[in-house]
């Protein structure tokens, strides 16, 4: 089955959980239980109709606050795909989870009040897509029902959100726009007929005609070695084999390829996959390779094919989110873990703290939590990355507060 | 040699967590149920290692109560793939006075899991512990991080937890911390099922229809056991069941079902509108009932 994943992000006013239990409602994803305890709780809470957002926030303070907390994961299917949304909040405050929920999806779900319009909110969102190039943006203008389904304020709604786009930096970026009502479900998995001069998809429609491809499968062959297998048993005596997860393109049997970072040569000689063996594999497998010669190879090394070599540096200028308490400083040492290779680094300098609403770039010399800026980090051992914005996987990264040991902040190479 | 991989998306990435916690722990566990989940875990672990055998142990807490089939069941398992498995026994802490058995209707030695699992990790020194929870399953669970921390006291502090971004997992941890590793955090129930469809994997027999002892309370299928508490009024009587979850034979209901084969079992699945874990007695007692046990360190 296919896995699509969506990012969700918006604030409880917004409708989002309405729209996510709209969804598992009209999809029969909603077991009878669990409607049965929202119908239970919104009854207790003395509404007068279905609270969807009951099924998506999951803490007790969330809960008690009417707010949702965190990155949340909502799973839902229909005969064509698995589904699974990563629902964050809106706010400021949130923005870490924003990038982290962005991180991992293929599309991207930005809710607009029509009352509303464009807000602030608007324009994070939208940022944070652009930043994480996430490849579809669907743009939902929610709450069509309070605007007596007009189709001019949709229209202008979607004028302004295009003069945001115009804006933004990722061209290649797929932007729809579709006007809806969570409430009574028009425009969420079918048309309700309450807006004929919208002729397009609803949410559903869009979502089962996008093709769930890996989000890491732009550009070339990246193998980071995980773990080397050696059974050493009679059958397997000599056998070793280099466990990895395989992104950004194929690998064949038969491929030249080289070594990070001790540039040697080698060949694929097998694919494996349990114990079946394979001609080819494609990106986002998790296989195990056999090279023809026996050389050094060890967690931490990169297998690329000859000639797609990627770039070496020792210092590098990147673009973070800052997720810790404690602030971003120049000295300051963390371990940077980029692909299963993990170096010290030490931060150089920070250049600025860049606004999520598009107004720019403010001069800075730290980050505080839910900042993102440009920094410089010197590493310890040089690595070898992509840029970002041509191979995902291989340019991105974490920073793991060496006192704490927590993840304290995303980054990714220019 | 068969010619392109065709990947299983969250295949690949439950066993690219697997080889993750091999190279990132020192020692590492695979808590075992004996439910399907579980089974599901050891067949992804062998994928992940595969030729080599899977690299680190099952701990099986043993509650006492088990249903028969399932322990049979997991020792035929471990026979056949040639695995370590260390049994610890909730019967010994209650033994030792550590824990105090629940009485009463409800009274059940799920809770009680957790001290002896502890104890476990303390006494071998595990820092990572995978186990087979899933985000579909109950909503704390949905927040629940691939790698997620617990500190010496095995508490989740689920306020506070690390980010999880791209494929990248931060396992590093101090002295006397462990992590818990979810590889299919990701998967629903039919996800579950489908694969163990697909793969032809064997899965104790109580997971099919079967004549069984039950009696009724609140609307669930009971197992008349000695391990369950029963009213005199609750009368017993026999019927086709079967089972969607395996947990202690008093905190799992089963449903009447007349699915005899996986293929049956998915397509009741497919078409079913209760939760898997609507059939746990133990997540009725309240609406935070998961959360709570989860911050004291259940799994």
């Amino acid at each position: 089955m296919e896995v699509l994943k969506i990012a969700t992000a918006g604030s409880v006013d917004d409708g989002k959980s309405t729209l996510i239990g709209r969804l598992l409602y009209d999809t029969q994803s909603l077991t009878t239980d669990k409607l049965e305890a929202i119908e239970k709780s919104s009854k207790q809470k003395g509404y007068d109709y279905l609270d969807f957002s009951l099924a998506t926030d999951g803490l007790v303070a969330e809960r008690e606050q009417g707010i949702t907390i965190d990155v949340a994961h909502i799973y839902f299917s229909t005969a064509k795909k698995s589904y699974i949304i990563a629902d964050t909040p809106g706010h400021v405050e949130y923005t870490r989870n924003m990038v982290t929920g962005a991180s991992t999806s293929q599309v991207s779900i930005i809710l607009i009040d029509a009352r509303k319009g464009v807000i602030e909110q608007t324009y994070r969102h939208f940022f944070i897509n652009n930043l994480l190039r996430v490849k579809d943006v669907i743009v939902a203008v929610n709450k069509m029902d309070l605007v007596d389904y007009s189709e001019e304020v949709y229209n202008k709604i979607k004028a302004d959100f295009q003069a945001l786009n115009a804006k933004s930096a990722y061209k290649e970026q797929n932007v729809s726009y579709i006007p809806l009502s969570a409430l009574t479900g028009d425009n969420v998995v079918e048309s309700l007929g309450e807006m004929p001069w919208y002729d397009g998809q609803t949410i559903l429609e869009h979502l089962e005609a996008l093709e769930p491809k890996d989000i890491y499968d732009n550009g070339q062959a990246r193998f980071p070695v995980q773990t080397v297998i050696r059974p050493k048993t009679e059958q397997y005596h000599d056998f070793r084999g280099y466990a990895g997860k395989l992104y950004g393109n194929n690998i064949k049997v038969g491929d030249a390829v080289t070594v990070l970072p001790s540039l040697t040569e080698s060949k694929v000689t097998n694919i494996r996959f349990f114990e079946e063996q394979y001609e080819e594999a494609t990106a986002g497998s998790s296989i195990t390779i056999e090279l023809e010669n026996d050389i050094n190879v060890t967690r931490g090394d990169m297998i690329v094919k000859s000639g797609e070599l990627p770039k070496v540096e020792k210092d590098i200028n990147t673009t973070v989110c800052w997720m810790d308490s404690k602030k971003l400083v120049p000295g300051a040492k963390y371990f940077v873990q980029h692909n299963t290779n993990r170096v010290l680094a030490k931060i150089d300098s920070v250049k600025n703290v860049i606004a999520t609403d598009y107004s720019g770039t403010k001069e800075a010399s730290q980050l505080a939590i839910n900042e993102i800026g440009e920094v410089n980090i010197k590493l310890s051992k040089a690595i070898y990355f992509d840029a970002y914005n041509d191979n995902k996987s291989n340019g991105a990264f974490i920073l793991i507060d060496a006192a704490t040991n927590t993840t304290a902040g995303v980054g990714f190479i220019k | 040699m068969s010619s392109i991989l065709k990947t299983n998306a969250l295949e690949s990435e439950a066993i690219y967590i697997f080889r993750e916690v091999i190279s990132q722990f020192d020692k590492p566990v695979l808590l075992f149920s004996g439910g399907k989940d579980s089974i599901t875990l050891v067949r992804l672990a062998q994928k992940a290692f595969f030729p080599a055998k899977i690299p680190f142990p099952l701990l099986h807490v043993d509650t006492g109560h088990n249903f028969p089939e399932t322990i049979e069941f997991r020792d035929r398992l471990v026979k056949e793939l040639g695995l370590e498995l260390i049994v610890r026994h909730v019967q010994d802490a209650i033994d030792e006075g550590k824990v105090v058995e629940e009485s009463g209707k409800y009274s059940s030695r799920n809770s009680l899991q957790t001290t002896t699992l502890l104890d476990a990790i303390a006494e071998f020194k595990f820092d990572a512990c995978i186990g087979g929870a899933r985000r579909d399953e109950e909503k704390a669970r949905a927040k629940e991080r691939i790698f997620s921390v617990r500190d010496d006291f095995g508490q989740w502090d689920e306020k506070n937890q690390r980010p999880e971004l791209f494929d990248l997992l931060n396992g590093k941890i101090e002295n006397g911390q462990n992590v818990r590793v979810f590889p299919i955090s990701n998967w629903t129930e039919l996800d579950v099922w489908s694969y163990i469809e697909q793969e032809q994997i064997e899965i104790p027999s109580i997971y099919f229809s079967h004549k069984r002892k039950v009696f009724i309370r609140d609307g669930m299928i009971w197992s008349h056991s000695p391990f369950v508490y029963q009213d005199e009024d609750e009368v017993v009587e026999e019927r086709i069941v079967r089972f969607r979850t395996v947990g202690d034979m008093s905190c799992t209901a089963a449903v009447d079902s007349y699915a005899a084969t996986i293929s049956e079992v998915v397509g009741e699945i497919r078409l079913s509108t209760i939760s898997e874990r609507g059939a746990r007695i133990d997540d009725k007692r309240s609406e935070a009932a998961m959360e709570k046990r989860k911050q004291q360190g259940y799994f």
